[in-house]
Formats: structure tokens, sequence, C-alpha cells
């Protein structure tokens, strides 16, 4: 017997199919165009030379050996770039009072971080620049350097920016409710100190970029491995004062990104000024030493959190301190106040709690900038909150899913506004908790944890409820000052010989953009999905749009794309209404063919109607202008985000002798919204998931006290790898925004958010026979076994 | 630092004249003697489907065949190739012996970005050719050099070991 008939059985039906992607096979069969790939002509390379010390003047340098060397073009300092390039200032309006010192391509007479480019070379190879770098001689004077928070914090210490008073960059408070009152009549406290460490992305292929200006047309092209083509249209044509129409950015593949692809590097801006310097194409490639010191990095909090309980078990209030380290500038155009400032908006999201206290604080030292990287300040906010909520069931009595099950906000009560003020329109925690038990079949866990136990085999079980922010509207960047686009845009054809052609602004990194878009405009126009083509990241040919950054590419370059199919399908189908002599409202379009909207038989195909418009126009009626290419652009209103949520478990066994933790199973249930392709979801989540596992266990850069990075490397950090990570489980829960057609919010960081909070958890269950805690992250075995005072 | 290094100059300046036979087709190539295996692949003979992520081989992104076994092109100088027969990703796919793996690893959705991909290709296609039927467990370890920072890793597991069991039905095909 056959299965009911369900939507996904008509015809170009695609919205919730898991389709493979179209994209993929190119990439492989070894043929992505990766921007570490291109080779153009008379193309040169650049290599830099940074700074050992993490701080100090730069007293001297001298580049007369390097210059002489056969086969260098150019030898650029600070100064040389500053001549072309004007400043920039990695601050935010809506920030109030946030600072930071203005940055240039290279600096000019102090280094502010050991690894910081000071000296760029150009040559033939970069081999040849490689060899310049080792002949150029810079005198430094090494001055005092902040390396941890206490010392940055600490009066009259050392200073990052001399001219500044304090290492502050930025400080705020929320206040909402009587947080005293409630602490003072609570039943119970939970208190507990957290530490993040500082993880970078690690992108498999590291940042790269050819910039080639061309004197002759007063253009500037840029091949750039970005997320984010228009955002580096816009600042490339105004410091270097190109007109942004002269300026084209190109983003084909690239490997990888998770945020720290989108921003603005020294030596990518210095790239683009030596190109210009120089009138020639240059290219440069991070190597991974060279990523570990100048990618962004992410995380570092300490945070102090304390959560009041009723006696029987309900929140009451939370009070949080984070303070946030982020190296010596704030990034731009984004700024490295955003993580720490969702860190203490997101704190509690998921529970019915009024009052709460928070204060950020934001501090400079002399590392490398922090900023956004997937699942920004997430998985902060769901460790800090999750932890105290799993101290405070252990303290009420409760287990940690009816703990969670009488706190979070019911699934019939929303819409809801956070004590932090965020607007949640619709979420499903409870659905989420539910499910969630089932597919983990809690119960039985338990049950052999309890058995293993007494065997000496120490299992711990972690859940960890969480809210992730997707489709950021205007509010997040633009009432700030930053020209970063919260809408989008496609441009949509039919060709002439009745195919669709869609240029849509949102780009593609691997999560299958395209893949997702192709599917959107086949639906909704009804076409066969190979018939549609999807053309992204070319600033000269897609129209401007946000592009692919905080989980926006399915909630708004979806809807984008879905508002403009509709528009187009208008289009085609007034002109198939002329040459039929039918009303438009009579007629459909279904696999290519215009039909009867009613009876569905077939009219003609949209090539003939294609065919007509484009070849023989005078066989129209007079005045007929077929429109057959559209444009269109979507802005997301009503909510300022999209709020997504789910639940993740973990089932974990921890070795009491050696500290290693194995982690078994790991589940997660998720509600994005409208799901437009499974598959694709599921592998968001999946590669979520594992990155927020490398951080809960392995990832960190650890400096030394003069500020070194001493694991810079992909044989010192550790990433997590096929063997030590688990299967992944995965459920749906669907909760579609009403505030769009299409119903999809964002899926991409919500692996990443609570896997480390998840980890924390069972491992505190796993330990909880010893009566010790873990606090910090990452969970490596040496703190496992300081823990255990076996170390 | 030192003056104006002469024999740093030398070095860079030496040119050895290399050949392999590369995706069955004999090549020459001038390298110099530094210049690593994956940099002649990609720069000299543009074959760009070999990445590099780590240059120490600790990602396996690199990875191709050399006289019949997967071999990090990052960890070897193209001088010390002379003579060998290399199969990259290009030549690889042309030949038809990962189809089915490809389409497998389509089909799962076992990649993202893709940059890993060639790599964790040419390494499953070895394990495949020295083990018949791994275990998820012996996939995974066997890939345990494979970085990937996009997929979960379970899709590309599930696409080795599909193809394992296809490949085992089909009476070891390909
Ligand atoms: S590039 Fe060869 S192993 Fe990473
Ligand atoms: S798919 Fe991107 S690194 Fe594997």
């Amino acid at each position: 017997m056959s299965a009911p008939l369900t939507s996904l059985d008509r015809p170009n039906s695609y919205i919730g199919r898991s389709v493979p992607r179209p994209n993929a096979k190119r990439l492989l069969a070894g043929r992505g165009r990766y921007v570490s790939d291109l080779r153009l002509p008379r193309m040169l390379h650049a290599a830099f030379l940074r700074s050992p010390h993490a701080h100090a003047k730069i007293v001297s340098i001298d580049t007369e050996q390097a210059r002489a060397l056969e086969g260098v073009h150019l030898v650029a300092i600070g100064a040389d770039l500053a001549k072309v390039c004007t400043p920039w200032t990695g601050t935010l309006d809506h920030f109030k009072g946030m600072t930071s010192a203005p940055q240039l391509p290279l600096p000019l007479d102090r280094v502010v971080w050991a690894g910081q480019a000071v000296v760029a070379v150009v040559a033939e190879s970069r081999a040849i620049a490689e060899d310049a770098l080792e002949l150029i001689e810079i005198d430094y004077e090494d001055l005092p350097v902040v390396v941890d928070i206490d010392g940055a914090r600490e009066a009259g210490g050392p200073l990052v920016n001399p001219g500044s008073a304090n290492n502050t960059c930025f400080r705020s408070q929320l206040d909402s409710g009587t947080v005293d009152d409630a602490f003072a009549h609570a039943a119970h406290v939970v208190e507990e100190e957290f530490s993040f460490g500082r993880h970078t992305a690690v992108t498999l292929e590291p940042r790269a970029i050819v910039a080639d200006y061309d004197p002759s047309a007063g253009m500037l092209t840029v091949h750039h491995a970005t997320q984010t083509p228009y955002q580096f249209q816009d600042l490339y044509s105004r410091h270097y004062g190109i007109p942004e129409a002269r300026v084209r950015v190109i983003a084909t593949d690239i490997g990888g990104s998770f945020g720290m692809k989108l921003h603005v590097y020294h030596e990518d801006m210095a790239v683009v000024g030596l190109s210009i310097l120089l009138g020639h194409p240059v290219k440069y490639v991070a190597d991974r030493i060279e990523s570990f010191v100048s990618d962004i990095h992410a995380r570092d909090h300490r945070v102090h959190a304390r959560m009041a309980l009723d006696a029987k078990g309900e929140i009451l209030a939370m009070d949080v301190l984070d303070l946030t380290a982020i190296g010596a500038f704030s990034t731009y155009p984004r700024t490295s106040v955003v993580e720490g400032n969702q860190v203490i908006r997101l704190i509690g999201a998921p529970y019915r709690f009024k009052n709460y206290r928070a204060t950020l604080e934001v501090i400079f030292q002399n590392k490398v900038q922090t900023s956004q990287y997937r699942a920004v300040g997430h998985p902060i906010a769901c460790a800090v909150t999750e932890r105290l909520v799993d101290m405070a069931a252990a303290k009420v009595g409760l287990d940690p899913f009816a703990m969670r099950a009488k706190n979070v906000i019911a699934d019939d009560a929303y819409p809801q506004t956070s004590p932090t003020g965020y607007r949640f329109e619709a979420l499903s925690h409870q659905a989420c908790l539910k499910r969630l038990h089932e597919m983990m079949d809690y119960d039985r866990l338990r049950a052999e944890q309890a058995d293993l136990r007494k065997r000496g085999v120490y299992r711990g079980i972690g859940i960890a409820t969480f809210v992730e922010i997707t489709n950021p509207g205007p509010a997040f960047y633009g009432v700030g000052g930053a020209r970063i686009s919260s809408q989008d845009g496609a441009i949509l054809s039919l060709t002439p010989s009745g195919e669709v052609r869609c240029l849509i602004s949102v780009t593609e990194q691997g999560q299958g953009t395209e893949a997702i878009i192709s599917q959107i405009v086949a639906d909704q126009l009804g076409l066969a999905q190979e018939h549609v083509k999807v053309i992204t990241g070319d600033t000269e040919v897609t129209p401007h749009g946000g592009a692919t950054w905080a989980c926006r590419g399915a909630g708004i370059g979806g809807e984008t794309a879905l508002q403009a199919t509709r528009a187009l399908k208008r289009n085609i189908l007034e002109i198939a209404a002329l040459i039929l002599q039918e009303q438009p409202s009579a007629l459909d379009i279904v696999d290519g063919e215009v039909v009867d909207a009613g009876t569905r038989n077939q009219r003609m195909p949209i090539s003939e109607i294609a065919r007509i418009a484009y070849f023989r126009s005078d066989t129209l009626p007079p005045g007929t202008q077929a429109q057959l290419t559209v444009s269109h652009h979507f802005a997301p209103q009503g909510y300022p985000f999209a709020f997504t949520n789910g639940i993740q478990g973990c089932s974990l066994e921890v070795d009491v002798e050696t500290g290693f933790i194995k982690v078994l199973k790991h589940f997660i249930v998720e509600d994005c919204g409208r799901v437009i392709n499974p598959m694709l979801v599921d592998e968001q989540l999946r590669g979520g998931i594992v990155q927020g596992l490398g951080a809960a266990l392995f990832e960190e850069c650890r400096y030394s006290e003069t500020g070194q990075l001493v694991n810079g490397s992909l044989a010192d950090y550790l990433v997590p790898m096929p063997m030590e990570m688990p299967d992944i489980v995965i459920g749906h829960v669907e909760t579609p925004t009403a505030d769009t057609e299409l119903g999809a919010k964002g899926v991409g960081e919500a692996g990443t958010a609570a896997a480390s909070a998840c980890v924390l958890n069972a491992v505190n269950d796993a330990l909880a026979p010893f009566d010790v805690t873990i606090n910090s992250i990452p969970i490596t075995p040496a703190k496992i076994l300081k823990a255990l005072k076996r170390f | 630092m030192s003056g104006f290094d002469e024999t740093l100059l030398e070095e860079a300046d030496e040119i050895v004249r290399v050949r392999f036979v590369v995706n069955g087709r004999k090549v020459a190539c001038e390298v110099a003697p530094r210049e690593t295996l994956v940099d002649c692949l990609r720069n000299e003979l543009e074959l760009t489907g070999t990445h590099a992520g780590c240059e120490m081989g600790a990602c396996g992104a690199c990875l191709v065949q050399l006289d019949g076994r997967a071999v990090h092109s990052c960890l070897m100088f193209a001088v010390q190739a002379d003579g060998a027969k290399i199969e990259t990703i290009e030549g690889l796919t042309e030949s038809g012996v990962l189809a089915d793996l490809q389409a497998e690893f389509h089909r799962r959705n076992a990649l993202q970005c893709g940059f890993c991909t060639p790599g964790m290709l040419v390494n499953a296609h070895e394990l495949l050719s020295l083990v018949a039927q791994p275990s998820r467990e012996e996939i995974r370890d066997a890939l345990s050099g494979n970085y990937c920072r996009c997929t979960g890793y379970e899709a590309i597991v599930d696409a080795i070991d599909a193809v394992a069991k296809a490949r085992s039905e089909g009476g070891g095909a390909t």
C-alpha cells in the first residue's frame, strides 16, 4: 500500500525535500574555484613580516637589502600604505561610550600583538617574497605587555593603548526587575565562576585574496574568500577612495568561513593597497601559522553568574558579570563587542523569569582581536545558564528534564519578551524537551549509567536548552552606523529557452545556499530544479545585499527568492494570458508548462512564451512590453530577529584515570521554522555540533606570559577529527515564522550554540560521585585530573 | 640578523628538472629543490584540486596517490617524486575509479565547502582498496588524519560505508 499523498508529491514541490546540492559535483571532482587556486596574468605575491613582540615600539625598519633582491617589486611599510588608505575604527554608535584605536593596514610606530603584520613584500613568487622578509631588519623597543584579563583591569597597570585612561573598550549594564530583592527572598541560590578559552575558526582553506587594480580603467577587482562581498566593496571603495561602482568583489568557492571571513584584516587591506601602488594583481594566501596569529579568535570570557530559585525550583532571578578580553583592537566593521552583548542578552533566554541584571565589560589586551565566529556569544550564554540550571536542579532535587520542564517558557505563552529585551515570536521548548527525552531513551540511559557506575565506569548525561538569534534586521548593525545590509536582493530572468537564472546576494560557503535558492525558485515557479541556475558572490552581477552571516541565508535570502519568483511568475502568466486570450488568474505553471489553473490541462510551455516575447514581440498585442526579468529586494520587518530554539543532549564517558572524555552519542532537537532541505539542515546541525564539541573538549589558543601564541599550528592546536566525534541523532520541530511567506528561520549556529553546554553538564554529571565540578572550557584531561586531585 | 645571505639566494636560484607521470601523462617540471609536491602540482601543473590546509601533514587536504599509495603531497619535495606515478583528484575523477564514492558523497551531502573533499576521497579510496568491508569505527580511524571543519564527519563515514557495502555486493566492482 502506498503512503498518502503529501504536498511533496506535487510536481516541482521542492520546499521540504532533501535534494543534493547541484554545485557539489564540481567540488567532488576537484574542480572548485577557490581564491587560493587563482592565477592571473602579471600576478605578484605578497608576504608579510610579522612582529615577534606582543607590544613594542618600532624604532627603525631597514628594508634596503630586501628591495635589492631580484624578483622583488615592492617593499611597503605602514607609512607607504597610509598614504593611500584611510584608517578605520571598530566602533558602533549604538554601543555608547565604546572606544577602539584607529587602525591602518600596517602599523606606523607600534605593534600591539605578536604576529601583527609590519612590513609587506611583493615579489614574483611567494618564495621570493619570503626570502626578502629574511633580509628586513626591524629594531623594536619592548613595551609592557597586557596578557590576561585581571592584569588588563588593574588600575595603574600597563595600557594597550598608551593614550587611553584604561584598557576598557566598552561597559554596559542591563537591569530589569528587582534582582537584589529576589535573591534576598530566594529559597536556593546557585553561583559559579566560569571561564571560556579563546579559540578560532580554523577553516580548512585559510584566508585568501587577490586584488587586481587596473589603473587604466580606474577599476579595482578583488577576488576575496569572504562571506560578505558587498561589505568589502563598500569598504575598499571608501578607504581607498575608488567609486563604489568601480570596485568589484568576487567571492567564488570559499573553503569554510563561519564568520571568520567577514571581518576586515590588516593584510587584506594591505593587499588592496599594494595592488593599487603597483598596478598589478597581488595575491596573498595566509599559511596555517599566519592564520593562527591573525584570524580573529573568539570567546575568551570569564563569567560570574548566580541564580535565585524558590523552594519548588522555579527560577526567580539571575545576576551576571561577563568580562571579555578582545585583543588590542575592536574588529571593523562589526566590532568585538557584539559577542559579549549577545552573551548578556541570551543568558536565561529559554526561561520564564523577570529579574535579571548583567554587567558586560569588554577589555583590551595584547593579543589578536576576537570577534564574531559561528554562534556568536551563544555557547557562553548557554553554558552559563544551563550549568546553573543543572546545579539548581541538583539542589532542589529535580531531574534535569523536570527542572527545565518546570521553567521553560510554555509553547502556548508566545509572544514573549525576555528580561533582556528580546522579543520572541514563537518558540517550542516544551515540544523539544519531550522529543529529546524520547530520542535519547533517557530513562534507559540513566539506568545504564547507574549500573556502570557500580562497576567503576563513569558516564555522564548532559542536556542544554538554547535560543538562537537568526535573520537579524537593520537594528543589528545598521542603527550603529555600519554599512552592513540586512536586506537582500534577487534578479530573476526567464531565459529565451525557458529556464531561469537567479542572481542573488546571499552567498555560498558550502552550506547549500545555491541549492535551497534553486529549490525555492523551482517550487514557486513550477519548474524542474535543474532548469534553475543560481549565481552568487559577485558584486558586479548580483544585486546588493547582506549576504550570508548570522543565519540569514534561508530566512532572508530565501524569502527574497520566493517573492522575486512570484513576481516573475505573475509576469510570465500575464504574457501567457495575452497569447492564450485568458485571464492570468485562470492560468498556472506546472513542470515548465502553462496550464489551466482549474483543470491542470497543458496550454503551452513557458519556453514558448519566452521565445515569443524575446524573438517575436511583433506578434504580441500593441503596447505589450514583456518583463521577463524582475528584480526584487526584501528586508525583514516585524520581529527584529527570527529566534529559533532547540535542545541538545550528550552521552559521554570520563576515564577518571586518564582524564580522557569519549563522547558516545550526541542528540539535538531543533526548531528552525520551515525546513527547506532536511538533509542540508541536518548537515548544518552536525557540522555545528562538531565545532561546538571542538570548543568544549580540545580547542584553545594558548598564550605565554609574554603574549606569544604557543600552539599556532595544526599539530599543537587540537581540532575535532573523525575518530573523536560521535554519531549525532537529529529531531525536528517546525514552528514557521509568520513574518515571512516562507516561514524559514536560520539553523547554521544552532549546533554550535549548545554543544559545549551539553558536554559541560554531562562531564559534571559523570563526575558527580566524586563531588568535584568543572567550570571551564575546554574541558581537557588535565582539568579533569586536576579536579579529581590526581594531577 | 645576518647581512645579505648569498647562499640563500643561490639555493633559491637553483632549478632542477623533474619528471613524473601525472594522471597518466608524462610531465616535466623545472622546480626549486625546496618546492613541495603540492606546490608543484598546484602552481606548475595547475592541478588545483589538490589542496593545502596545514602544510605539515596534519590535515590530509593534500593527499594524492603516488605509485598507488596515498601520500601527503605537502610532506614531500617535488624532486623526491621524480620518476613517480602520481594520481590527483582530477585524474582519479577522469578515470572513473572514484565515481561511486563521488556519487555517494553527493547523494548524502558528505561535503560542504569541499576543501577537504579531494583528500577525503583519496583516503577513502585507499581504505577501500585495503579493507573491503571496514566497520564504521575502522572508517573513522582511517580518516583520523583528514580534517574537515564543515561537516560533522558522519555523512562522510556513511558514504564510505555505503560504497563499501555496494562494492562487495557487486562483487568488488571498480
Ligand atoms: S596540507 Fe598536507 S596534510 Fe595538511
Ligand atoms: S567540507 Fe569544508 S572542510 Fe570539509
